[in-house]
């Protein structure tokens, strides 16, 4: 009855009733609260708030064009940009709610199972914007509300088009291992990385560590973040990419630069990157509104047509000239076996690759 | 006399003067400011995972190879680059002082820049410049020789190429302390030795190689220092190839899942060689005073280079060439270009990279901010904590006045990521939480600063005689008065060059501030660093040369007001 009751206020009034919403909703409910639109009182609150602050792992660029065209949407709302790999933002986190320090409104990460881990922690506020709830698939969703998937991609190979013939191109992880590609190759960090991370899981669950032995023998150029490879590739500092994100690749392919994407016969590494919100989060009511935009069809869009990502939201369009996420041979994610794997992975990539 | 002195006024200072309980409340705070810090890095270095005491980090570093192979890399690294460093930069230091090469003060200038220059920085701008394949150098080597794709002259990420970014911005610590060391060496004994037929090699090898030896010595034992405590350039340039030092190594222990006793463990050789190496530099240059003793000191003879003038100059030129010409070259070329690996032409300039910086990335105001801030409270704090301790201690104010000085001497033994890593675990739990304030970082850069701004300012109070502070106290001012009205205003350039150099220093620092900065407490060169780590080379470039300006505008302020005030000083 007094659950019930709060939860029904928590919808109507919005920002009014967060203090005794969030104590509320800490166990008892099971269920996802009922979806949240964006009401004129909760951009009133937002506005007074003044700033949202949003971690997150996507490239640099597009998670500022995605905090700009949501102050353009929001005028009086700014929104703090705070990008840096997942696995470190899983250690900010962690490091600044030990210390009690509540920095974070909305975190992005592209470790599905760091999200696992903060609701696991009773950290995560649950919240459901209205498309979420309307248009997302429920695997795409928390049963309990408290994430859904904001972007959608594939860690995947590519290659310098000027450095390397079409038909020499690598077609699968094994063709990596071929002696051709000793010292040309550049990959990212598990360590640092949640798309890695979450791609060393799934290849070495389908391909077995025995591929990440061979490949360590490659010379390979290890860098940090899964948006580092498609970089040093248009520079030309190296012919091949062994993992990194797909969507950078599509960004500079369409400016112009010598890439080209490989889809590997394997099957491709698929990465899931939730937006949750924090219980704690010190502007709740920017935090609900930024969360609403994430996953309106304007953002969406627009994470698809600037920054060449996927996504789960079924009015969005696929762009043009892309391979379809549909047509793509996918490896089968699994957040919970990478939250409970994790520091294996980690500890055995630095073993195998020595940093 | 000197003993009775202080005694006397110290009693009669009792109840009216104001400066021992000031004096002690300073000698709290330096205590609290390095003991703290380095007693819980010494309780985590021997604590289980539980708490529990316990051998296990220390067997573990040196047993398992994924800690001893940073160790070894790590002496392997300082060695080389201390043997380096002597090589150019003794020379060098020799042509400015002692030669009638053209421009030496040219040379001087641009060794300073090379001093100032972020060691972080310069590693990221070699990277542009000697990656194997997109490096500039290495393209024009293949557009030179014709060498295939692939072929290259550097590879910057590998041990040889870490070892040789880290001398280009070491070899200033040797040549500063070489050169300075021929200034002050007076002529006569090499004028003796001429006098009495000795050839000019002869002189060389005789009398002035062994007066500058305890200099170069020390410059050796300094760089040795800074190589094995740097973290920027290791991180940027040695985890790309495959492998770790002790400093990016105690940095990922940090990482999910931290374990920050294994980190605490391998802090503890890092202080402790420390030490022992500046006991022995201290050892070394504190036989320096043979050199100087004598009757009246001459001017320093200066050797005639003939044409090899030009020739040496040109030497001179090249080595400055990579710490300074190519890297600010570079640094200026991706800020402008397309793409950071390419030469701006006119279809490939750009200032977008400009406006990204300025307009769209939401965390440049904020570093740049914060870095102000803490750049100025750093500076102004660490200025007078280190005026206060060096006019105690050259004046011999109170009792104890020995424990003040070591205090404040004593950071210079703690490299910055272990003070780093102390200050997380002192101020990340009750009753101090600063940790995700600007406070802890203030904290970390005035610690780190302390032992060079007390330096400074002791040798400037050892230049003024006590007799005019006497005579004000006669007067019937007090300590503190008389501090203010007469020794202050004489000592306003030593003072003002104090506040620059730590600003400078608070710009630059990496290795403390990476353990401790939040989202909301970002520095300018951890933002560098987070932009490094993402590859986003332009964005670093124009952040990089922003991160310059500021140093060269604070540098340039600190000398024009040096030789202003000297001016105003010398004129009445």
């Amino acid at each position: 009855m007094e659950g019930s009751k709060i939860s029904r206020r928590n919808v109507l009034v919005g920002a009014s009733a967060l203090a005794a919403g969030a104590a509320f909703s800490t166990r008892v409910v099971s269920a996802a609260p009922p979806a949240s639109a964006v009401t004129p009182a909760l951009i009133e609150a937002a506005k007074k708030e003044g700033k949202v602050v949003w971690y997150t792992s996507v490239d640099l660029k597009l998670s500022e064009q995605i905090g700009k065209a949501f102050e353009a949407k929001y005028p009086g709302v700014a929104c703090k940009v705070e990008r840096t790999g997942a696995e470190r933002i899983l250690q900010r986190i962690g490091q600044e709610y030990t210390a009690n320090v509540h920095a974070v409104d909305v975190v992005n990460s592209s470790d599905a199972s760091h999200l696992v881990y903060w609701k696991d922690q009773g950290v995560l506020e649950p919240y459901v914007p209205e498309d979420v709830a309307k248009f997302y698939p429920a695997e795409h969703k928390d049963a309990d509300g408290t994430y859904a998937s904001f972007r959608v991609f594939l860690c995947i190979i590519a290659y310098n088009t000027s450095m390397v013939k079409k038909e020499e191109a690598p077609k699968s992880f094994a063709d990596l291992l071929d002696a051709k590609w000793k010292g040309k190759i550049v990959k990212a960090h598990p360590g640092y990385s949640g798309t890695i991370m979450t791609a060393t899981y799934q290849m070495s669950r389908d391909l077995g560590w025995e591929y990440f032995e061979k490949l360590a023998q490659q010379n390979i150029l290890q860098v940090q973040s899964a948006a580092d490879p498609p970089k040093k590739i248009a520079l030309g500092e190296r012919a091949v990419q062994a993992d990194g994100v797909e969507y950078l690749i599509f960004q500079e392919k369409e400016s112009g630069q010598p890439v080209e994407p490989v889809y590997a016969t394997e099957g491709n590494p698929l990465i899931i990157g939730p937006n949750g919100l924090f219980k704690a989060a010190p502007n709740p009511n920017a935090a609900r509104l930024f969360q609403s935009f994430c996953f309106s069809p304007d953002c969406q869009q627009l994470c698809i047509d600037i920054g060449g990502l996927r996504s789960v939201h079924p009015q969005i369009k696929e762009h043009t000239g892309r391979t379809p996420l549909s047509q793509i041979k996918t490896m089968k994610d699994d957040a919970a076996a990478v939250l409970k794997n994790g520091e294996q992975i980690k500890a055995r990539y630095t073993k195998i690759f020595r940093v | 006399m000197t003993v009775a002195l202080p005694a006397s006024s110290a009693r009669r200072g009792l109840g009216i003067d104001l400066s021992k309980p000031v004096l002690i409340a300073f000698a709290v705070i330096l205590f609290l400011l390095i003991a703290m810090p380095l007693s819980w890095l010494v309780l985590y270095a021997f604590s289980s995972k539980t708490g529990a005491f316990t051998l296990d980090n220390f067997h573990r570093l040196l047993t398992d190879a994924a800690y001893l192979d940073p160790l070894l890399t790590t002496f392997a690294l300082a060695i080389l680059t201390a043997l380096i460093c002597c090589i150019v930069a003794a020379p060098m230091g020799w042509l400015v002082a002692r030669t009638d090469m053209p421009l030496r003060r040219t040379v001087r200038l641009l060794v300073t820049a090379s001093f100032v220059t972020p060691p972080f920085l310069g590693a990221i701008a070699w990277e542009l410049l000697a990656a194997p394949n997109s490096g500039l150098l290495n393209q024009l080597y293949r557009e030179l020789t014709g060498a295939e794709q692939g072929g290259h002259l550097f590879n910057i990420y590998s041990f040889t190429g870490l070892v040789f970014v880290i001398s280009c911005y070491t070899f200033p610590y040797v040549f500063v302390l070489v050169a300075n060391a021929l200034d002050r060496t007076p002529g006569d004994l090499e004028d003796a030795s001429a006098i009495l037929g000795g050839k000019a090699w002869d002189t060389a090898r005789r009398v002035t190689i062994p007066l500058a030896l305890p200099s170069i010595v020390a410059g050796a034992l300094v760089a040795f220092l800074q190589a094995m405590t740097l973290f920027g350039s290791p991180a940027i340039l040695a985890m790309p190839a495959g492998f770790h030092t002790m400093t990016t190594k105690i940095w990922s222990l940090f990482q999910f899942p931290p374990q920050p006793e294994l980190a605490a463990a391998a802090s503890l050789p890092l202080l402790i060689l420390t030490i022992v190496l500046l006991r022995a530099e201290h050892m070394v240059l504190g036989r320096r005073g043979y050199s100087v003793v004598g009757g009246k000191n001459s001017e320093p003879r200066i050797v005639r280079l003939g044409r090899w003038r030009w020739v040496m100059l040109t030497a001179a030129m090249l080595v400055l060439m990579c710490p300074v010409f190519l890297p600010y070259f570079a640094l200026l070329n991706a800020s402008f270009s397309k793409v950071a690996s390419h030469l701006v032409s006119i279809n490939n300039f750009t200032l977008h990279n400009l406006h990204f910086v300025f307009y769209e990335l939401s965390a440049t105001k904020l570093a740049l901010r914060n870095t102000f801030i803490l750049g100025t409270l750093a500076a102004t704090a660490g200025t007078v904590l280190a005026l206060v301790i060096a006019y105690v201690h050259t004046r011999q104010a109170v009792r104890g006045y020995r424990l003040l000085g070591f205090l404040a001497t004593a950071p210079v033994a703690i490299p910055g990521i272990v003070l780093g890593v102390g200050l997380f675990f002192t101020y990340t739990r009750p009753p101090f939480v600063l940790y995700g304030t600007l406070w802890i970082l203030l904290i970390a850069f005035v610690t780190l600063s302390m032992p060079a701004a007390y330096q400074q300012l002791q040798s400037a109070f050892k230049a003024v005689h006590p007799e005019l502070e006497d005579a004000s106290r006669i007067l019937g001012a007090t300590r503190l008065r008389a501090l203010w009205q007469i020794t202050a205003p004489l000592l306003r350039t030593s003072v003002i060059a104090t506040w620059c150099f730590i600003f400078v220093g608070v710009i630059r620092e990496l290795s403390a501030a990476i353990m401790l900065f939040t989202s909301e407490t970002k520095v300018l060169s951890v933002l560098i660093y987070d932009l490094n780590e993402s590859g986003d080379l332009a964005a670093i470039a124009v952040l990089g040369l922003l991160m310059l300006v500021l140093t060269f505008g604070i540098v340039a302020l600190a000398n024009s007001l040096k030789f202003g005030g000297a001016r105003r000083l010398s004129a009445p």
